[in-house]
C-alpha cells in the first residue's frame, strides 16, 4: 500500500519567536526553520509501516515556497521514497492547503495519509480533519496509535482523560499525536543518499485548485508579559503566600 | 447573527466546558442554539436547555452519533449550518476533530481556539503556542470557531430553553466505533485541572515523581512533567507540558526542578499563580514565576506536602 505523509516547514521549536515592530506577523527573518515536530512523527510512523512490510511506497509531500524542499529532503532522509512540492509563494491556511492535498491525493491514490496534528506556527490543528472531509476519508486524529489489519485501519486516539479506539475503511487520514513514536534522526549517509530521490514540482494550477481566501490578519501582539514576581525564604512563607495573597489554596 | 453551539458530553453528562462555549456565544451576540448529538442524550439536552442565554436546544438523538464520531457528526452539522451565521465548540479534542470537516465542507476557513471575542467576525487568537496572539478578521459566510473554554467564564445553570427534536438523515460508512478508556485515576485530566505540580529534569529519575504524585493528591492536582523529564526517560510522553505537548493554564501551577526552557513555558505561561522550586537561583523559570523558592525540592517537597 501507498502512504502519502504531508510535512511542512515552520520556525524551529527552539527559537524564541520575535513579532515584527509593524504588527503584522512574526519575524521570519534569518530564523532557522526546521520540520514541523508532529510532522517528524507523521514521516517516522509511514517508514515504520515501510520497515514492517505494511507499507510498500512511502511519498512525501509538502505545499509551500522553494525553501520549503529543505523539509521534504529531511523526509526522504529519514525514509520516504519520493517527494512532490506543491510550490506556491502564496500565504496557505489550513483550507488551501487540504484542498491542494486533496489534489494531491486525487493523482496519487494513496491509501493512508498521514499528517501532524497540527503545525507549530499557526496551531489550527484543521488540515488532517478538513482533507478528510473534502476526499470522504474516515479520519483517526491525533493518533497513539495504528495498526493496520484486514483492510481497515485502527486507531487509538489522545482524547481528552484517555484513549479512544476507531476503525476506519481504507483509504483513510491519520493525524498524529506526540505519543505515537519516537522520531529517528537522519544519519548523514542517509541525507547523501536523499539529494538522489526524486522530488517532482507541481503548482495550485496544475492540481486544478483555485486557492481560497484565508483569514484576515489584522494584528500580531506579543501576549502581556509576565513579571517575575518575588522570591520566598521558606516552604511557610510560601504556603502562607499561596492561602493569603494569591488565595489559589 | 444566529449561533449554534455544538454540545460536549460523556456518560450521558453536558461536559463543563459548554457553558464557556456559550458564554463566547453570547459574546458574539444574537441567538445562541445548542445542538446535543448523540445516542440516548435526552438528559444531556435538558442539562443544556439549563445554560443560561441559550434560546433552543436541538437534539439529535440517534445511533449513529453514538461516541461522537466525527464523519455523522460533521455531515450533521453540514446539513443544520445553513440555518446560521456562526457554529462554535469547544478546543477540545472533541471540538477539534469535527469543526474543520463542518468548516472544508462549506469551503470556509475555521478560526481556532479563540481567546476573545473583538466583534462579530474578528477574534484574538494564540499562535505560536501563545507566544504572538493574532487578531484575525474571517470574512467568511459561515463563521466556524473552536473556543479556548479557559478564556471566557461559564455561563450559569438558570436558564430553561426549549428541547427541539432534529432528524439526522446522516449514515457513517466510513469509521466505527472500537472502544474507549477514559483514565480511572482519582487526579484530574491536565488539560482541565484547577492545579498542576509539574517536574523537571531536576527531578532526577521517574520513582522521585512520587514526590510529586502525594503532593498532588494533597491538592487534587495533576501531575505534568517538562519535556525535559519526558526525553529523560523518567515519565510517559503524555505528561508533556510544553509547546509540543498540552497547553495549560490551571488556577495554580508549581513546576519542579524545571528550568524554564522556551518550549516548557509556552505551554503553561497562563496559568494565573506559578510557583518555581528549584535549587538553581538563575534559572529562568523564576523570571516568570510568581513565587520562587530556591532550594533542594527533596526537602522542600515533603515539607510542603506536610504543610498542606
Amino acid at each position: 500500500m501507498k502512504v502519502l505523509v504531508a510535512v511542512k516547514r515552520v520556525i524551529d521549536y527552539n527559537v524564541k519567536i520575535r513579532v515584527k515592530p509593524d504588527h503584522s506577523d512574526v519575524d521570519l527573518t534569518n530564523v532557522k526553520m526546521a520540520m514541523n515536530p508532529f510532522c517528524e512523527i507523521a514521516v517516522e510512523e509511514a517508514v515504520r509501516l515501510k520497515e514492517k512490510g505494511v507499507a510498500t511506497e512511502v511519498v512525501a509531500v509538502t505545499v509551500g515556497p522553494k525553501a520549503a524542499q529543505e523539509q521534504l529532503r529531511t523526509a526522504l532522509a529519514l525514509g520516504a521514497d519520493r517527494a512532490i512540492h506543491v510550490e506556491t509563494d502564496e500565504p496557505v491556511e489550513s483550507l488551501a492547503v487540504a484542498k491542494l492535498l486533496e489534489g494531491v491525493v486525487n493523482e496519487e491514490k494513496p491509501d493512508l495519509v498521514v499528517l501532524g496534528k497540527q503545525a507549530i506556527d499557526t496551531d489550527n490543528n484543521q488540515t488532517g480533519q478538513m482533507l478528510a472531509a473534502l476526499t470522504g476519508m474516515g479520519q483517526g486524529t491525533f493518533a497513539s496509535e495504528v495498526v493496520i489489519e484486514a483492510g481497515e485501519i485502527r486507531v487509538t486516539r489522545e482524547i481528552d482523560g484517555g484513549h479512544q479506539t476507531v476503525a476506519l475503511k481504507l483509504p483513510a487520514v491519520v493525524t498524529t499525536d506526540l505519543r505515537l513514536n519516537e522520531p529517528r534522526y537522519a544519519k548523514l549517509p542517509d541525507i547523501m543518499k536523499a539529494k538522489k530521490k526524486p522530488l517532482e514540482n507541481r503548482t495550485p494550477e496544475a492540481l486544478g485548485v483555485t486557492l481560497p481566501a484565508g483569514l484576515k490578519r489584522l494584528k500580531v501582539e506579543t501576549p502581556a508579559e509576565r513579571k517575575g514576581g518575588v522570591k520566598v525564604g521558606s516552604v511557610d512563607e510560601l504556603v502562607d503566600k499561596l492561602k493569603n495573597e494569591a488565595k489559589v489554596l | 447573527m444566529s449561533i449554534l453551539v455544538l454540545a460536549e458530553h460523556h456518560d450521558g453528562q453536558l461536559s463543563d466546558g459548554t457553558a464557556h462555549v456559550v458564554a463566547a456565544a453570547m459574546a458574539i451576540g444574537g441567538d445562541v442554539d445548542v445542538l446535543v448529538a448523540g445516542e440516548n442524550v435526552q438528559g444531556v439536552a435538558e442539562a443544556a436547555a439549563t445554560l443560561e442565554g441559550v434560546a433552543r436546544v436541538r437534539l439529535a438523538d440517534a445511533a449513529v452519533f453514538a461516541h461522537q464520531l466525527a464523519e455523522p457528526l460533521g455531515d450533521l452539522l453540514v446539513n443544520l449550518a445553513s440555518d446560521y451565521t456562526h457554529v462554535l465548540a469547544a478546543a477540545s479534542t472533541s471540538g477539534k476533530n469535527v469543526l474543520p470537516r463542518l468548516a472544508a465542507l462549506r469551503g470556509v476557513n475555521q478560526i481556532s481556539e479563540i481567546l476573545e471575542v473583538v466583534s462579530t467576525d474578528i477574534f484574538k487568537r494564540p499562535i505560536y503556542a501563545g507566544n504572538a496572539i493574532a487578531t484575525v478578521q474571517s470574512e467568511d459566510a459561515l463563521k466556524v470557531i473552536t473556543v479556548r473554554t479557559t478564556a471566557f467564564d461559564a455561563v450559569s445553570r438558570t436558564g430553561s430553553a426549549p428541547v427541539e427534536s432534529v432528524e439526522g438523515q446522516v449514515t457513517n460508512e466510513t469509521s466505527r466505533f472500537v472502544d474507549e478508556v477514559l483514565a480511572q485515576n482519582d487526579r484530574p485530566e491536565l488539560g482541565g485541572a484547577r492545579i498542576v505540580v509539574s517536574g523537571g529534569r531536576g527531578m532526577g529519575n521517574g520513582e522521585n515523581f512520587r514526590l510529586l504524585e502525594g503532593l498532588a493528591d494533597k491538592l487534587g492536582a495533576a501531575v505534568g512533567a517538562s519535556r525535559a523529564a519526558v526525553d529523560a526517560g523518567f515519565v510517559p510522553n503524555d505528561m508533556q507540558v510544553g509547546q509540543t505537548g498540552k497547553i495549560v493554564a490551571p488556577d495554580l501551577y508549581i513546576a519542579v526542578g524545571i528550568s524554564g526552557a522556551i518550549q516548557h513555558l509556552a505551554g503553561m505561561k497562563d496559568s494565573k499563580v506559578i510557583v518555581a522550586i528549584n535549587k538553581d537561583d538563575e534559572a529562568p523559570i523564576f523570571q516568570i514565576a510568581d513565587y520562587g523558592l530556591v532550594g533542594d525540592l527533596f526537602e522542600i517537597l515533603p515539607a510542603l506536602e506536610q504543610k498542606l
